[in-house]
């Protein structure tokens, strides 16, 4: 069961950047494509927990700020040929709002 | 409905182009053809089947699974014998049929049998597929002699294969000289005693008149009389592109199948690619150029339109367990050629490096081999090697080997030396992702292994481990693209941003056909960085391309807190600023204060959301971001000087506050720093900087290109100049020159070594006019690049990126 809550408005995130919202000390990573696409994921790199959010979105993918695995944004799964996957949180746009599932 | 593909060859060549196309997404219904009976298998490895080191399922690259999961229809054991072209169809050795829309000839090369008397003998074969290798081996089993016509590559492959399976082996070699295409006569003289010495016997200057036998061979005449008695004959006496097929349809071929630059023929809905194919004049046998060919073809396949194949050069190394030998580009040279040679024949060693202009032409290394890689890398970039072309007989030194001492070769390593410092891999790691990955080139193994993914200094050492593994051949693109966005290099790109006014990013993906949207983490930083420094009054800087130590100025570390580093100018600091510094640290908890190299104070552990107001705090004391993050400029580094020091011959601490307050905030390729010392002590140690002032008495010395990070670089002298103005004025033109003409992350050791210190000389010293243009054009882009990060950042509309858009509470109730 998940409630949608407002965390922001699309222009608080810039464009191919990411912010984070601090849900009870647990940071999940807003992203934002070149398309105006939000996404959703943990803000741990499942390879030494880089703050995913710090990192460099291009295409639908965000690459960690440490050591430059690149996660999928649509899925959470690591780009081959590393290994491994981030929890993903539903978001979505009604507007300019962004909606997070909590 | 879906175009159709058909691939005619199943081998390394055309499956690696199906393999790039299905990598674009590209929408065709492939079916391919392949007159052998297996899925696509390495045919690099045969030597080592043959030596029984792997076996055929252990090069099996591709396997039916693979062909059934892409949809791909294959016609193993099937051989292609009729295009017809009208109809657009190929027809098969058994009657199948295919049509296609666009068709990719890959038919490879056949092994040259010498037309001579008893050529199709029982017992007479070449050395090119599974069959060749299994023939060998039956031989080895039942027979006793052999002799393998052709003392090239391949041919000594197939004698160290059959000696090892306990057969009396002879070469025959026409020339006095073994692999001749590869070796001088001395290498060649060399390898010949060492391949005696295992054992095999060599009869050269033989041209080959008649093969003897009633079914199956018994032995060969020579056409000086000489006889041998034989039961098996293996002829490796070079290939033929295989081009029977395409001459029957009418498409136009020479030697090979003839190709433009994006792999058609003369008919354009035909494709061609491999060792069938004659490109610019040149036929390969090599697998390096074939990938390059399939990923050309592929992207033109895919309707991209932007992938031109412009040819490869190629080195050598033979694959016989315990001779090294290298050999690249033209190792013999013509009159306007310099040799440098070096023999030690006790310890086997000979090495000669062809020069012309500086620059390498050609390489031969036998004995060892180390330093062929670097060698090659110098002679594809073109590198002016003047500047330790006294020791580059000697090799790169310990860089080339990442600090494991210059004895030990990639064939005496352990398997679980550490190759790779940073990242902790071993030559085990990278050879079994090779054998269980089928790698094949430095950046797969990098992708995979993470070896040489992050300092680089074990490069040359994993190409070297790479080409061991993968097998005889090692080759480049001659020009490296920025990355897999682009086909286009670092230094076409910066061109095309000058000379098409390009100021935007956009602009660039548009106009040089960027295949991902908006680049990867790769190139959107270079971008960045050679747009604003083309254009700095045209270009926006764009912080998201940017690094995250850059965008907010600090440099990451591994618990996320970041790094706060105030600017001393020239390493000098004030009660009053230690005092702000002190209560800031206090004030913000930070956990580590830290003096760094570059003379000034590193407080670490900072979180990020202190940042804004721990760097408001610090200007109010009047200081700025010290830029410890950024490839820009970093310290000025200085001793104290003649207001002090008794042996100070200059103002070095007066001069260093110039240096920095001239360049401070100015974007350089890689990090810059800069150091003056008072005197000829160099206490500041300006010779390990990129640019360094060395005062003397009747003046100052300026000293270059200078590193001391992963590979230790001293500087070269530059200049020497009488005034403070004349120091400020080379090192403002020399900078920008660095900035205008150095790849982003080049720093300025490795650049001046590519462009040579002549060519910097000649910009700076010889040419005044320059110098000064240089020098204005630096002081130009400064009055926009020196503004304080910090007083921009910490400004109120920039102050949320550093905290969450939203901290969520469950005692609060969320909202529907």
């Amino acid at each position: 069961m998940s409630n949608w809550t407002e965390v922001g408005q699309l222009n608080d995130i810039p464009r191919l950047g990411s912010r984070v919202v601090d849900n009870n000390g647990e940071e999940i990573a807003i992203f934002r494509t070149s398309e105006d696409q939000v996404f959703a994921l943990r803000n741990r790199c499942p390879h030494k927990n880089g703050p995913l959010s710090e990192g460099m979105v291009h295409g639908n993918k965000v690459a960690c700020p440490l050591h430059n695995w690149n996660i999928d944004l649509t899925s959470g799964e690591v780009v081959a040929p590393d290994k491994g996957c981030v929890r993903r949180h539903e978001v979505k746009l009604e507007g300019e709002t962004v909606l997070l599932a909590i | 409905m879906k175009e159709r593909l058909v691939l005619v060859g199943n081998g390394m060549a055309g499956v690696r182009t199906i393999e790039e196309l299905l990598k674009l997404d590209a929408d065709y219904d492939i079916t391919v053809f392949g007159a052998e009976p297996y899925g696509n298998y390495n045919r690099i490895m045969l030597s080592p089947m043959l030596t029984g080191e792997t076996t055929l399922d252990a090069i099996m690259l591709n396997t039916p699974e693979w062909y059934a999961e892409h949809d791909i229809t294959l016609h193993s054991g099937k051989k292609v014998v009729r295009i017809d072209r009208k109809n657009r169809l190929v027809i098969a050795d058994d009657g199948s049929e295919a049509e296609y829309d666009r068709l990719l000839l890959a038919t490879g090369s056949n092994p040259f049998i010498l037309p001579v008397p008893g050529h199709d003998l029982e017992g007479v074969i070449g050395f090119r597929d599974v069959k060749d290798v299994e023939a060998m081996i039956d031989a080895a089993q039942n027979h006793q002699r052999a002799v393998v016509i052709g003392g090239g590559l391949l041919g000594l492959e197939a004698a160290n294969g059959l000696m090892k399976r306990g057969m009396r082996v002879s070469v025959v070699h026409i020339s006095d000289t073994l692999m001749d295409q590869q070796l001088d006569s001395e290498a060649g003289q060399m390898l010949q005693r060492e391949l005696q010495a295992r054992g095999v016997e060599f009869l050269m200057q033989a041209s080959t008149q008649e093969i003897v036998g009633k079914e199956r061979v018994e032995g060969i005449k020579f056409a000086d009389g000489r006889e041998v008695q034989t039961d098996l004959v293996v002829m490796a006496v070079g290939i033929r592109p295989n081009i029977e097929l395409a001459q029957s349809a009418g498409i136009h071929c020479e030697r090979g199948i003839v190709v433009n630059d994006t792999m058609q023929s003369f008919d354009p809905r035909v494709y061609a690619v491999g060792e069938c194919v004659q490109h610019r004049g040149t036929c390969y046998g090599l697998v390096a150029p074939l990938f390059e060919m399939a990923k050309v073809a592929a992207n033109h396949l895919a309707k991209l339109g932007y992938g031109r194949y412009e040819g490869s050069v190629t080195s050598t190394k033979l694959k016989v367990t315990g001779i090294d030998l290298f050999s690249a580009g033209d190792f013999h040279g013509d009159d306007e050629c310099e040799r440098i040679i070096y023999r030690d024949p006790s310890k086997g060693v000979y090495k000669k490096i062809v020069l012309k202009d500086n620059r390498i032409e050609g390489a031969v290394l036998y004995g060892a081999t180390m330093d062929g890689p670097w060698y090659f890398q110098l002679m594809r970039e073109g590198s002016d090697v003047s500047a330790f072309r006294d020791t580059l007989m000697f090799g790169q030194g310990d860089t080339a080997d990442a600090g494991h001492g210059a004895n030990h070769t990639v064939m005496n390593m352990s398997d679980d030396t550490e190759v790779c410092g940073c990242n902790g891999v071993t030559k085990g790691d990278i050879v079994r992702a090779i054998q269980t990955e089928g790698l094949f080139t430095l950046d797969e193994v990098k992708a995979h292994t993470k070896a040489s993914a992050s300092c680089g200094g074990c490069t040359g050492l994993v190409e070297q481990i790479l080409a061991a593994t993968v097998g005889t051949d090692h080759s480049h693109p001659k020009v490296k693209p920025m990355c897999g966005c682009t086909d286009h290099s670092h230094d076409q790109v910066r061109e095309a941003i000058r000379s098409e006014q390009l100021t935007s990013m956009d602009a660039v993906f548009k106009k040089l056909d960027w295949r991902t949207p908006n680049g990867c983490p790769s190139c959107r930083p270079a971008l960045n960085y050679y747009l604003i420094s083309s254009w700095p009054k045209e270009a926006q800087d764009d912080p998201q391309s940017r690094f995250i130590n850059e965008r907010v100025h600090g440099n990451i570390q591994k618990d996320r807190s970041y790094t706060v580093v105030p600017r001393m100018w020239g390493g000098v600091t004030t009660p009053a600023e230690l005092r702000a510094i002190a209560d800031a640290a206090e004030k913000y908890q930070v956990p580590m204060v830290k003096v760094t190299g570059g003379q000034r104070i590193d407080l670490v552990g900072v979180k990020k959301e202190d940042l804004p107001a721990m760097w408001k705090d610090l200007n109010a004391a009047g200081m700025v971001s010290g830029h410890a993050y950024g490839k820009a400029l970093r310290t000025v580094k200085t001793c104290i000087g003649s207001q002090y020091c008794r042996f100070g011959t200059q103002d070095s601490v007066g001069l260093g506050i110039k240096l920095e307050k001239m360049t401070w905030g100015s974007w350089t390729a890689h990090k810059y720093k800069m150091a003056v010392s008072g005197c000829p002590r160099n206490c500041a140690e300006a010779t390990i900087k990129d640019f360094g002032v060395v005062a003397i008495d009747s003046g100052y010395e300026l000293h270059v290109g200078g590193n001391g990070g992963i590979k230790v670089r001293v500087t070269d002298l530059l200049a020497k100049v009488e005034t403070e103005e004349e120091v400020l004025e080379y090192a403002a033109a020399f900078m920008q020159l660095y900035r205008e003409e150095a790849r982003y992350l080049e720093r300025t050791a490795p650049w001046i070594e590519r462009v040579g210190l002549n060519y910097v000389k000649s910009r700076i010293i010889d040419d005044m006019e320059n110098r000064k243009t240089l020098h204005a054009r630096f002081l130009e882009s400064q009055q926009i690049a020196q503004n304080d990060p910090w007083n921009e950042l910490s400004k109120d509309e920039h102050r949320l990126q550093f905290v969450p858009m939203k901290t969520l509470n469950s005692e609060e109730k969320p909202h529907v």
